[in-house]
């Protein structure tokens, strides 16, 4: 009752002012006529009872607004003046206005995008309940530290782990890296899909449930049982239209038959460092790998991951998980088997990748935050300076100095605000753009703007206002304020104090573009490195195209051959196809898999080690078409195929390490796993499989033979290649209606792909720090400008008594580039701090990169030196006689 | 009439609230009243009177009412809310927590 009561006198107050005023003197005025009948009934006449009652009722007009004064709301009344008075004050100034919100909308906006992507990738938890128990599980070789050291591990090892974690944690096993061929069916066109394998469990140790229909069951994990298939929410929508009906149905994987028994919630995404963000189909993995991969311990397919009970750390459980794999490798001491195990939590595991970009851009973004508010309140400071007589007068005249600093702050208030609905909607389109751009990255999905990332936004409206309006507010103390009324224009004492915070200021910004430039210098160089870098083979007009034969259809290895042949002339038959040959892997496009090596000739190897070659299948045709250079013996032959296909090609790379000082050509290698022996026919040049990775040794296998039903096809043209996709899909489509041909892209564009990480950050960084420099030197723009507008009397006064104007030149200069050059040596500073954190980041490229830190220091100079040329050559050039009469 | 004494600051708007528990009052009777029922020792003056009656309507403790007054002519008559009722025990037990107070150190001397 009483807050409705205290609420309507508010709005009373506030909003029927006048009625409540005249209540408010009649009321008074009743008092006044109260006194005076009690006057005259005292016995004094007329005249003299009203002058009594005045004189005892006292200032009427004061008690009026002392009673006034009481009503509640009245400050707010007075906030809404102020801000109606600084809304004219910043309408009236339409330019200085513009850029201030347009600086912060571009700081904030940069920021809240940034800080979105870090929240929703980073921080979000994933979408499973209890999501801090979830981890996964890796397989680690520490001799052989590879790049980060979490490598898949192996289903014997895993099912072993699984019987010794019990009570500990639930584990489940996965890999989420497969793929199926979707047959052709009721007019849909044949495609490939990306598929995760996984143990029964899989679903309930994440926690989830299927949208509709059931999840597996241990008896659809075994070999033996029915084949079944759970589908993602993409790809039921994308491909069944959601139709609930094709529960129960049959769909053909790779041209066997399969029940969907299930599908998955639009909200389910398995994320991990292996991928499985777009899987499309989820199979038992028991039922689908060949029974020896299931018990091997050799062989590392894929990635565990496990629940952990209440109580149990990750710790715990890696360290009994590693007295187990200790015992494997005691019991297998193969090359292959790892010794071994590595964990970490399942969030890391999805996002360890984008963890230091992702940080390295929002410290930029932050930056240029920075860099704004000081900016814009370098522009209060100066707006201030040109409103001191106003601000001098007001005070003399009583205002009060709490009031003229909340309208200072409110005025950067209203201008942040502005500023920051700009930044979000400059951060709504970033992220839109963002998502379409990177949809490679884990979890992009889980990216959007919300009640957090608004919060956000309020946060560095306020932390913007604040630190712009308080620097304004109290550059100007009341004392220099009244000062401002006895100045003459010839005092510049504390015009100057003012110029010099707004130094210090510049200074500052300076120094962190300076950070900027560096960072996003290196990084751009690192770029330009990984862009050069030599795939092994021209890239031009070079296109690939990816099938694979289902085993179902294609049971004998001589089915297959014909059909490779057949798919070949054909398109060596196309007018305007130079070449064409058949690839497991081409080169930029992917690991394509790798086993351990020993030389037939050689000694054997203590046991235990082995070398590593990445393994390929050929073509005869696909060296010339593919343009890598043979560089001893020959290539194979086309009867070199089937039984006959005993013969192998080995790089560069893997003849250095397999022949080092000897001559490879009609040695045997053999390969460890399955102990097939090939004869060094030739040497060819290295191919790199990842332009960021280094340089593996490879051997080729005929691939009319050994078994290969994955391969791509690779076709070269002298010009516009990318035309012949389709009629190409065409010939295979007409060979098989049935066979998904997918992966159609040029080489080029894979390279481009493997390096958009690079580029997307180092343009990124980029594009923030151009923004700083052009804020950093606009702000020496602004502060000399100012500087020169001061002491344009003073300029005149020494050009009148005869000073050169070159020396005034170079003495504004001076002065106006002197704050740039300590900002430039502090960000130097600075940037030798910062590389440290990004050096994980660089491709080639040293963290103190002298080319960059002079690059970056030259570029500084001579941007502050043009930002300080304009006015210091006005400074110079001022016609003494009016510039004496400016005053 | 001798001169006026202060009242005891912050016990005005206990004495309006007990004042006004009786009947609703304009503000000269409600001075009149304070000064009768202090034998002419407490005097409101109109500068605290209309001020402390404003704050005490805005805080919801009284409410305000244009009526006919004894006069004929039409006064603003305030009256007490129950929110204002529960205000004015508590400030009368805080008033006898502070009075016996101060009794006890003054009579001590």
């Amino acid at each position: 009752m009483r807050l409705v009561a205290r609420t309507r006198m508010a709005f009373l107050s506030l909003f029927r002012r006048g009625s409540a005023s005249m209540h408010l003197d009649d009321e008074l005025q009743y008092h006044l006529e109260r006194q005076i009948d009690e006057n005259i009934s005292a016995g004094m006449s007329a005249e003299h009872a009203r002058q009594a009652a005045l004189r005892q009722f006292g200032n009427p007009a004061l008690l009026r607004d002392e009673a006034l004064s009481t009503w509640t709301g009245v400050w707010l009344d007075s906030l809404f003046r102020d801000i109606r008075h600084v809304t004219r004050a910043l309408v009236h100034a339409p330019g200085f206005t513009s850029i201030a919100v347009f600086i912060i909308a571009l700081g904030i906006g940069a920021n809240v995008a940034l800080f979105t992507l870090v929240h929703r990738v980073l921080l979000n938890p994933l979408p499973y309940p209890e999501p801090d128990k979830l981890v996964s599980i890796y397989e680690h070789e520490p001799a052989q530290s590879s790049e980060h050291g979490y490598m898949p591990i192996d289903a014997g090892s895993f099912y072993e782990w699984q019987r010794a974690s019990q009570g500990v944690a639930d584990m489940a096993l996965v890999s989420p890296f497969q793929g199926y061929s979707v047959s052709a069916e009721g007019g849909k066109l044949p495609e490939k899909i990306e598929a995760g394998m996984c143990s029964w469990n899989f679903f309930s140790v994440l926690g989830v449930n299927p949208a509709l229909g059931r999840t597996f069951g241990p008896s659809d994990d075994s070999p033996s049982s029915e084949a079944t298939v759970i589908l993602s929410n993409a790809f039921w929508q994308r491909r069944y239209a959601g139709e609930p009906s094709v529960l129960g149905r049959r769909i053909w994987l790779d041209a066997k038959p399969y029940t969907v028994i299930g599908i998955m919630p639009e909200s389910f995404v398995y994320s991990g460092a292996f991928g499985g963000n777009t899987v499309q189909v989820w199979t038992p993995i028991a039922h689908e790998f060949p029974p020896a991969l299931m018990t091997t311990f050799e062989d590392h397919e894929a990635i565990g991951i496990a629940r952990l009970r209440p109580g149990i750390t990750l710790q715990a459980l890696v360290s009994r998980l590693q007295a187990v794999q200790k015992e494997i490798k005691t019991g297998h001491p193969g090359p292959a088997v790892h010794t071994s195990v590595i964990g970490r939590s399942m969030l890391d595991d999805a996002v360890q990748d984008y963890k230091t970009p992702l940080y390295a851009l929002l410290a930029a973004t932050g930056c240029v935050l920075l860099i704004a508010s000081m900016n814009v309140a370098s522009l209060l400071v100066a707006r201030i300076a040109s409103r001191r007589k106003e601000l001098a007068i007001r005070v003399a005249l009583g205002g009060g100095w709490l009031r003229i600093m909340r309208e200072r702050i409110l005025e950067s208030l209203l201008l942040s605000v502005a500023g920051g609905a700009f930044g979000l909607l400059l951060a709504g389109a970033a992220i839109q753009w963002l998502v379409k751009t990177r949809h490679d990255m884990n979890r992009i999905e889980a990216i959007h703007i919300g009640a957090v990332e608004i919060g956000f936004v309020v946060l560095a409206v306020l932390a913007t206002a604040l630190f712009a309006g308080l620097i304004s507010a109290f550059s100007s103390k009341i004392k220099d304020v009244l000062d401002g009324l006895q100045d003459s224009s010839r005092t510049l004492a504390s015009s100057r104090a003012r110029a010099g915070l707004r130094r210090t200021l510049l200074v500052l910004e300076v120094s962190l573009t300076v950070v900027l430039l560096v960072g996003s210098g290196l990084l751009l160089k690192s770029y330009q490195r990984l862009r050069s870098t030599d795939v092994g083979v021209p890239i031009d007009n070079v296109l690939t195209l990816h099938f694979g034969l289902p085993e179902a259809r294609y049971k004998t290895p001589v089915q297959r051959i014909a059909f490779f042949e057949s798919v070949l002339s054909q398109v060596r038959a196309m007018p305007g196809v130079q070449s064409a040959g058949l690839v497991s892997a081409a080169p930029g496009q992917g690991y394509g898999g790798d086993d351990l090596v020993t030389v037939v000739e050689h000694p054997t190897l203590p046991k235990g080690t082995g070398l590593d070659l990445q393994i390929r299948g050929a073509d005869p045709g696909y060296f010339s078409a593919i343009h890598l250079p043979i560089i001893r013996g020959r290539v194979f032959t086309s009867d070199e195929r089937l039984d006959r296909a005993n013969v192998v090609i080995i790089s560069q790379k893997a003849a250095e390490m397999c022949f080092p000082g000897e001559d490879p050509i009609g040695r045997h290698i053999k390969i460890t796993v399955d102990g097939r022996v090939g004869e060094v026919i030739g040497i060819v040049g290295d191919t790199r499989w990842n332009i960021t990775q280094p340089i593996m040794g490879q051997m080729y296998w005929p691939i009319l033979g050994n078994d290969w039903v994955n391969v791509a096809l690779i076709v070269r043209s002298s010009s516009n290649v990318s035309a012949f996709a389709m009629p190409i899909q065409k010939v295979i489509g007409s060979l098989d209606p049935d066979l998904p041909v997918s992966g159609v892209g040029t080489i080029r564009e894979s390279i481009a792909k493997a390096t958009i990480d690079s580029q997307f950050d180092s343009l990124l960084i980029l594009a923030f720090a151009v923004i700083a420099l052009v804020l950093a030197a606009a702000g020496l723009y602004g502060v000399l400008t100012y500087l020169v507008t001061q002491r344009t009397s003073e300029i005149g006064i020494r050009i009148a008594l005869g000073a050169r104007r070159e020396q005034l030149l170079g003495t504004v200069l001076f002065d106006g580039l002197r704050p740039a050059l300590i900002g430039l040596l502090l960000g130097l500073g600075a940037s030798a701090l910062a590389v440290r954190l990004i050096r994980s980041m660089l491709y080639q490229t040293e963290p103190f990169d002298p080319v960059v830190f002079a690059s970056v220091a030259a570029l500084l100079l001579l941007v502050a030196t043009l930002a300080c040329m304009i006015p210091a050559w006005r400074a110079s050039h001022l016609d003494p006689i009016r510039a004496l009469r400016t005053e | 009439m001798g001169k006026p004494s202060d009242l005891v600051q912050g016990t005005l708007d206990l004495l309006i609230l007990k004042t006004l528990l009786l009947e609703p009052l304009h503000g000269w009777a409600i001075a009149k009243r304070i000064q009768q029922l202090s034998r002419e020792v407490l005097q409101v003056q109109q500068g605290s009177l209309y001020p402390a009656l404003h704050r005490l309507e805005h805080q919801g403790w009284i409410k305000a009412r244009w009526a006919e007054s004894e006069t004929g002519r039409q006064a603003k008559f305030y009256a007490l809310t129950t929110a204002g009722r529960s205000q004015l025990e508590k400030e009368t037990a805080n008033w006898n927590r502070l009075s016996t107070a101060i009794n006890l150190v003054v009579g001590e001397a």
